[in-house]
């Protein structure tokens, strides 16, 4: 069985701020976002029998006072909501689960300001990475990207410069989205005179740290059918992970993209070439190139001459992180559901001035932990299903 | 012979509040607060490793069943589960794989800017370690490097690398 234009995505949302900050947190601002994804779709709490959350699906239903028959938490960063897109899709389409909600909901900035406690506890027994890395003052988590981004620019001579590009280009989209954190154009030499952070990163070649939150709605294929919104369908899923330390990756200049990307892209029988819109999280602008090539955009080592000249940018051939991304628009932590969010407004055609004409098949790829886990979802409009 | 990548002025990073508190959302916490650096913890499998160290000598796991090297230490071997390693001295030689000049302290025990490496070494295994002895702009990818130990409050130490070998 394939999962192709078995469930569709009928309601999303997210919350940002150009400051910033929101000005609720926790439970409550998860709450919200449902809500919203939910009037989006048309449909109410008491549809709901299958729930996704990247740390306590339980907590969540409790607070919510459903009891979901469908119940996903698998946890794993900023790629945790595209794997959670794909196991629910499967479960409706095995008939586990008709209507199924996630929700991602983090406040860095405010929880900052605010004295909240964001101390984090270790776990117990054995931890490889206190014993082999911590003691190395790499920072995170940009130190292990920096150290990517260097053996890149080794092998295959990518340039400074040419990483730029992406954070001009992202930039260009935030432009036109008047909820991006930044808007004001910038330049290749603004990003190489911003300061260095982990080289050969500098502070503009990083994503941002902003309080933000989405929600989806996922359900059949037949049900979305009757619903407000044009469906979003699934027309592919795939994810592969290879490491969790940096130092554990088998070559640092190829991800398990690679695999997620070619499995998603094979369920939907699609091709790069058939991508309208390409959201890719961009962590890093090392971590974006890294995707275009290992999604097939381009071939390997060739992803800084691709970006190069706005390709990605608007009226580019590539809309790529068309909301702004991560490095403009919004960055919690675990950027994954804003690139699913951004795809469906894209596929419904409400994204306003930095709308892509006529997009049909959209590409939501997550990354997660430090290059490690990888989760791609192809995702299309009526038109590309039939 | 003991090189630290940096001393205890460390507070002060080269970029102002924007670098350190608008970018590089954090979701793996790091020792950021500590005065000196973070200390690794002695795991069972490990502690041969450990000890070692207290002669600074490098050793490096092999499993008796594949032949092949085995890094990070363990109990099984990550190609074929064999559970006979054993223990072999290493060279403490080889290539930087890749690189990173941290222009802003991870702890306040290290003084920016310092080098954060992927060291491959000669018997096929990659370390992360620091790189010292020489200014960090001069360190590259592909450069030959061999250890070099900083001690450790408790006798252990831990091995960096520094230029040639």
């Amino acid at each position: 069985m394939s999962l192709r234009g078995q469930a569709a995505i009928v309601g999303v949302a997210d919350a940002v701020s150009p400051t910033g900050e929101l000005d609720s947190h926790g439970r409550a601002l998860e709450a919200r976002v449902i809500r919203e994804a939910l009037e989006d779709a048309g449909l109410t709490l008491a549809d709901v029998d299958g729930v996704c959350h990247a740390q306590s699906s339980v907590a969540l239903a409790e607070y919510l006072g459903i009891h979901p028959r469908f119940t996903e938490a698998t946890s794993t960063g900023g790629s945790s909501y595209e794997i959670h897109v794909e196991h629910a899709a499967a479960a409706i389409a095995a008939g586990l689960c008709e209507v199924v909600i996630g929700v991602y909901a983090s406040t860095p900035r405010s929880d900052r300001r605010h004295g909240r406690s964001r101390a984090f506890q270790r776990p117990p027994g054995p931890d490889p990475m206190a014993e082999w890395e911590l003691p190395y003052g790499m920072r995170m988590p940009m130190g292990p990207y920096a150290l990517a981004a260097s053996r890149h620019m080794a092998e295959f001579g990518t340039t400074s410069e040419q990483l730029a590009e992406i954070a001009v280009s992202t930039r260009a989209w935030a432009a036109l989205n008047p909820r991006a954190r930044y808007r004001d154009r910038i330049t290749v030499d603004d990003v190489l005179a911003s300061p260095m952070q982990s080289s050969p990163l500098h502070l503009l070649d990083c994503c941002l740290v902003t309080d933000g939150a989405g929600a989806f709605v996922l359900t059949s294929a037949e049900r979305a059918r009757d619903l407000a919104r044009p469906p979003v369908y699934v027309l592919g899923a795939g994810t592969c992970h290879d490491h969790g330390m940096i130092s554990q990756m088998p070559d640092l200049t190829v991800t398990p993209g690679v695999v997620s990307g070619a499995s998603a892209f094979g369920q939907a029988g699609i091709k790069p070439s058939d991508v309208d819109v390409l959201m890719a999280y961009d962590s890093f602008t090392i971590t974006a190139l890294l995707h275009l090539e290992d999604l097939g955009f381009c071939a390997k080592g060739e992803g800084g001459a691709f970006v190069e000249d706005g390709r990605t940018a608007p009226g580019g051939l590539l809309p790529m992180n068309t909301n702004g991304g991560g490095l403009s628009y919004t960055h919690p932590g675990q950027y994954g559901m804003f690139l699913i969010v951004e795809a469906a407004r894209q596929l419904r055609g409400e994204a306003g001035p930095r709308q892509v004409r006529s997009a049909e098949i959209a590409v939501a790829h997550g990354s997660g932990m430090v290059l490690s886990v990888m989760s791609t979802l192809v995702l299309g409009t009526e038109g590309a299903l039939s | 012979m003991s090189e630290r990548p940096g001393g205890r002025e460390s507070e002060r990073g080269p970029s102002g509040p924007a670098g350190g508190q608008e970018r590089g959302a954090t979701s793996v916490p790091g020792p950021a607060t500590e005065a000196t650096r973070f200390e690794p913890p002695i795991s069972a499998v490990a502690a041969p490793f450990w000890d070692a160290t207290r002669e600074r000598r490098l050793l490096v796991q092999w499993c008796n069943a594949c032949q092949r090297p085995v890094w990070y230490p363990r109990e099984v071997c990550p190609a074929c589960l064999g559970s006979t390693l054993e223990w072999r001295e290493s060279q403490g030689r080889g290539v930087v794989y890749a690189c990173t000049v941290e222009h802003k302290a991870q702890t306040r025990a290290l003084e920016a800017p310092y080098v954060v490496a992927l060291v491959d070494l000669d018997e096929g295994v990659r370390l992360l370690s620091n790189v010292v002895g020489c200014p960090p702009e001069r360190v590259g990818v592909g450069d030959r490097v061999h250890v070099t130990w900083e001690p450790l409050s408790d006798g252990r130490n831990l091995p960096l690398f520094a230029p040639g070998g």
